[in-house]
């Protein structure tokens, strides 16, 4: 187990590579400012991964969540989801938290529908990323359900990639990037959307005003 | 495995399967269509090609201190890392690890390499790949033919058979039913399993990370579900920092399966608390990849991201398809990097007309061509012959006199083939004759001395 020491592979490795003596290379980094994204693009390019896509504002969320709900049976929603969010709707939530965490089991049910935020979305490649932040939850929460609806908040669209990358506040947490729901191309490349993760994916983004 | 005449062998009756052919043609020409769109829209891409080969060769130049940092950062975060200087020893770590007789696996490439899943069988352990193409290759006892679309050799009618005999009887060949048929079977699988086994497309050392960049979901399950997690990572995997994730999350989608972004990408760093698999174990593997790193010319086919363009691109390959290489990496990238991590496969640097494709697509720009030509060194055997004709080639006298002496050769035997043991050379192409009169000759005729 990760033995040190003479005769260990650890060293005999380290030693194999030591002897190789590969020169010195420096890549070149450059750094640049965390870049502001498009929630336009952010919209098109995650509805051409046949997610869907809907734009609203702090007023009409409530009305949006409850109908891209209605048609659920369970809603699950992770610890500190601001309450608010689900003032229109019918069912209960339930929450899973530290406490009284959800098992797989339970979150399979048919009819379940998980809603979370995001901690960053990448608008060229159409991307929610989510850290296990507050209203994010475990990464089963967002595995397990067969529809799982992503609220991208004001000022949490960025550009590219490596914006994404240093606006997340703690890159050891468990991260997901999502584009799109889960989806295959392995039987004659065709895309089919939905085989393990969620088959249904909404993206609500909220617009600043 | 394969050794010296595999691949011609291999090849030969490759090229017969006209089906073969038919779906690999249509199947490669797809993803470089997909490719080149995306690929077109990022303005700074040919910057990003050299960002990538820069970082990884960085990170070969500093590998030893980059692995001991990953280590340090994912024990302290709860992960044990293990090391393996080959393949038995891997597969021996891993299999010791579990008690169980059964585990989901998703699809890797270093798994694949070391022979993880035939080591498990023989200690009773069954892993059930969870890839679709993986399903269906291992459903039909068949090996993957394609480092990104391992079945890209089955068309879906013989999936259906496979299918409807085995894990869905009644099924139709949809290709949407199809991948029902196959979340159902591994549905119970995922939400029973202890154990996942995974790989890793990226290793991160300034935080201990391990990266797997897949579309299905069957990566988040194994990953998340169970409560032990097994991951078998090369060593030349590492990166040096996180922010280099950038790079490479740009370059690898556009390149593998022609789409902006893949529609899952997991990052983990040791065991989260209350999230995931609570026993976390990285095996580091070199199994040959030290010796490729010996090899100033060579080690560049370490920089490999497995993103698979070079495969698609290449006319040998569309032709033969990847069994004929006879090891786990295929295409001009296994031309390249098998008979270096092993030795042997001697064949494969000839398995390429150096068209220069590959080079043209690879995200971290290797220079496959490059390679090849010098993986291709004679054997001792032709090593006199090739340094006489480069002494001639090197001087112009012999080289004139040596041109008289095959017109007059020519003319005395005007047959296009060679006798024994040259015939071999002569059995696949028409000897060339040579010009009556060269150039020199020519122009001394024409224009008088020089
Ligand atoms: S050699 Fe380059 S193009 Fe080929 S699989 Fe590796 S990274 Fe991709």
């Amino acid at each position: 187990m990760g033995a040190r020491g003479p005769g260990t592979a650890r060293e005999e490795i380290l030693a194999r590579i030591a002897a190789a003596a590969v020169p010195p290379a420096r890549a070149p980094r450059p750094q640049a400012a965390i870049r502001e994204g498009s929630t336009v693009m952010l919209a098109e390019r995650i509805a051409e991964y046949r997610a869907t896509v809907v734009e609203c504002t702090d007023a009409d969320l409530a009305d949006v969540l409850a109908e891209l709900l209605a048609e659920t049976v369970h809603l699950v929603v992770p610890s500190g989801l601001p309450p608010e969010w689900l003032d229109r709707c019918s069912m209960d939530a339930v929450a899973d938290s530290p406490k009284h965490p959800l098992t797989a089991a339970e979150l399979d049910r048919p009819g379940t529908s998980v809603l979370t935020g995001c901690a960053v979305a990448i608008a060229r490649t159409g991307t929610v990323v989510l850290d296990g932040g507050p209203g994010q939850g475990r990464r089963l929460l967002t595995l397990v359900p067969d529809h799982h609806i992503c609220l991208v908040r004001p000022g949490q669209t960025v550009d590219d990639v490596p914006d994404a990358l240093a606006a997340l506040p703690d890159p050891a947490r468990p991260l997901t990037f999502v584009s799109g729901p889960s989806a295959t191309s392995d039987i004659e490349l065709r895309r089919i959307e939905g085989v393990h993760g969620p088959r249904r994916l909404n993206v609500v983004i909220m617009g600043d005003r | 495995m394969s050794q010296a005449e595999a691949f011609p062998k291999a090849a030969e009756g490759k090229l017969a399967d006209t089906r073969l052919r038919a779906t690999l043609r249509g199947a490669t020409h797809t993803i470089r269509d997909r490719r080149t769109a995306v690929v077109a829209e990022v303005g700074d891409w040919e910057d990003l090609r050299e960002l990538g080969r820069t970082v990884k060769e960085e990170a070969l130049a500093d590998l030893g201190s980059l692995l001991a940092r990953f280590e340090e950062r994912a024990t302290a975060a709860g992960a044990t890392v293990h090391w393996a200087r080959d393949a038995a020893e891997a597969c021996r770590i891993v299999a010791d690890l579990i008690t169980v007789t059964e585990v989901v696996k998703v699809k890797s490439m270093a798994t694949q390499e070391i022979g993880l899943n035939e080591a498990l069988a023989a200690r009773g352990v069954h892993a059930v790949e969870t890839d679709l193409a993986e399903l269906i290759v291992q459903l039909a006892d068949d090996k993957p033919s394609h480092l990104l679309v391992p079945a890209i050799h089955y068309n879906r009618s013989q999936i259906r058979d496979l299918f409807d005999a085995s894990i869905a009887a009644g099924v139709d060949d949809d290709p949407a039913a199809l991948a029902e048929a196959a979340r159902l079977h591994l549905r119970e699988r995922f939400l029973t399993a202890s154990v996942g086994v995974s790989g890793a497309n990226f290793a991160i050392a300034e935080t201990g990370s391990l990266v797997v960049v897949e579309s299905e979901g069957n990566g988040r399950m194994c990953l998340t579900l169970p409560d032990t997690l097994i991951s078998v990572v090369g060593i030349e995997k590492i990166v040096p920092r996180f922010a280099d994730l950038g790079v490479f999350l740009r370059l690898l989608p556009r390149s593998s399966t022609g789409e902006r972004m893949n529609p899952y990408t997991s990052i983990w760093t040791g065991v989260t608390p209350g999230d995931g698999p609570q026993a976390v174990h990285i095996v580091l593997v070199d199994n040959g990849r030290t010796r490729v790193l010996r090899d100033p010319v060579g080690r560049q086919a370490l920089h490999c991201i497995r993103c698979s363009a070079c495969l698609n691109v290449c006319p040998v390959y569309e032709r033969v398809g990847g069994h004929a290489y006879g090891h786990t990496y295929s295409g001009p990238i296994g031309a390249i990097l098998a008979p270096q991590l092993t030795g042997g496969h001697r064949s494969l640097p000839f398995a390429s007309t150096l068209c220069g494709a590959c080079y043209e697509v690879c995200p971290v720009k290797i220079n496959i061509p490059e390679v090849l030509v010098h993986l291709r060194e004679p054997p001792p055997a032709e090593q006199p012959v090739m340094g006489a004709v480069s002494a001639v080639l090197s001087r112009p006298r012999w080289y004139r006199a040596g041109l008289r002496l095959a017109r007059w050769f020519a003319a005395m035997a005007p047959a296009r083939r060679l006798p024994w043991p040259l015939s071999r050379w002569t059995a696949v192409r028409d000897l060339p004759r040579p010009e009556q009169e060269t150039f020199r000759d020519w122009w001394t005729r024409t224009h008088g001395r020089t």
